[in-house]
């Protein structure tokens, strides 16, 4: 920041207090490092995906690697992420 | 039942020695068997704070290898009866301070003890391992900065995932906040983190506030743990900090607003 830009700011009463940047810097890092070093998956999700399996079947042909049940952590929450691939030519059961 | 304490930070130089050395102070004041043990094998100083180097004999690394027994390696406080540490070793190799052994120490001395306070050294290496690997309850030294804040975060994860109580699935190791060297001024100037910041980013509960002190470098000096010096606010806020961890309740959160001189405070020039 150059000396008259940081005068400006500084007039205007705009300047960050150091406390904020750094509660900011923190919950970014440590955010990022608690998803790095993440519980294990929860014991469930294979069951889950199980039964999220034989549900879908019903209605899609599909195989059981095109579906993929992840949690994931991000920051404050939790994410319970659903991917399913469906084939090159959706075919419908009904 | 007798009770592991850990204390420990990752960072070094926040004040888990001081704390430990007060701390256990603070126990034993209330009248519980409590002894206090030093991990920082090689780099030993929990008995320079305490004032007890010079009494020095054994140490944990004699204990654990059986050239003495827990007896003769035990030191007594001279300022309260029923307070004991156990010294680092000095010279040693750090390898020798193994989980086995330290559990045998820790086992043996639940026999006698109501508490026993774990003062880790720094980082996240096997010493700092084995100190918080057996513990009931953790107090987390935390400064307001960056860096130690990032450490404590760390260390929680540590705790929660590879502490004994989380590799035999048993309730996970409560653990404490305490926030040390806090300073309020800079807190209200927004040059300082706030205990509030600090505790919705590390998500734990609050045990106490240590403020910014001369205090704790003059009780160092003297060997004195801070909890003893009189009309300190450090001491009474170490206090404040064996009481909640006793389960006294309604003990208001001190020294974390910028104190109001009052007139007469002010024209005897008391701070």
């Amino acid at each position: 920041m150059s000396m008259i830009s940081g005068l400006i700011s500084y007039l205007r009463g705009n300047e960050k207090k150091t406390a904020i940047v750094a509660k900011e810097r923190l919950q970014i890092i440590l955010a990022h490092e608690r998803a790095g070093r993440g519980a294990p998956a929860p014991d469930y999700l294979p069951a889950l995906q199980e039964e999220l399996m034989v549900v879908i079947a019903k209605y899609i042909h599909i195989d059981r690697e095109s579906i993929n049940v992840q949690l994931e952590k991000h920051g404050e929450y939790d994410v319970l992420e659903l991917n399913i691939t469906l084939p090159d030519k959706m075919r419908l059961n009904r | 039942m007798s009770k592991v304490i850990v204390v420990t930070s990752g960072k070094g130089g926040v004040g888990k020695t001081t704390t430990s050395a007060s701390f256990s102070s603070g126990l034993a004041l209330r009248g519980n068997k409590t002894v206090v043990i030093d991990f920082d094998v090689g780099l030993r100083n929990l008995d320079l704070i305490m004032g007890c180097e010079r009494r020095v004999v054994y140490d944990i690394i004699n204990v654990i290898n059986g050239e003495v027994s827990l007896k003769q390696a035990l030191i007594k406080d001279k300022n309260c009866d029923n307070l004991y540490i156990l010294p680092a070793s000095q010279t040693r190799d750090k390898e020798a301070l193994n989980l086995e052994g330290v559990e045998r120490i820790l086992n043996e001395l639940r026999e006698t003890f109501d508490y026993i306070v774990c003062d880790s050294p720094a980082g996240i290496e096997s010493g700092a391992f084995t100190a918080m690997y057996f513990a009931d309850e953790a107090l987390v030294v935390t400064n307001p900065e960056v860096s130690s804040v990032r450490d404590s975060d760390r260390i929680l994860g540590i705790l929660a995932a590879k502490s004994k109580r989380a590799v035999d699935g048993l309730d996970s190791v409560k653990e404490h906040l305490l926030v040390t060297r806090y300073d309020p001024k800079r807190v209200e100037a927004g040059e300082m983190l706030s205990v509030t910041d600090i505790q919705e980013i590390l998500r734990i509960p609050l045990i106490g506030v240590i403020p910014e002190s001369e205090s704790v470098l003059q009780a160092s000096n003297a060997g004195t743990p801070a909890i003893h010096l009189d009309k300190s606010d450090v001491a009474e806020a170490y206090r404040d900090v064996v009481g909640r961890f006793m389960g006294e309740e309604g003990l208001p959160m001190r020294f974390v607003t910028v104190e109001k001189k009052g007139f007469f405070k002010r024209l005897l020039g008391g701070r």
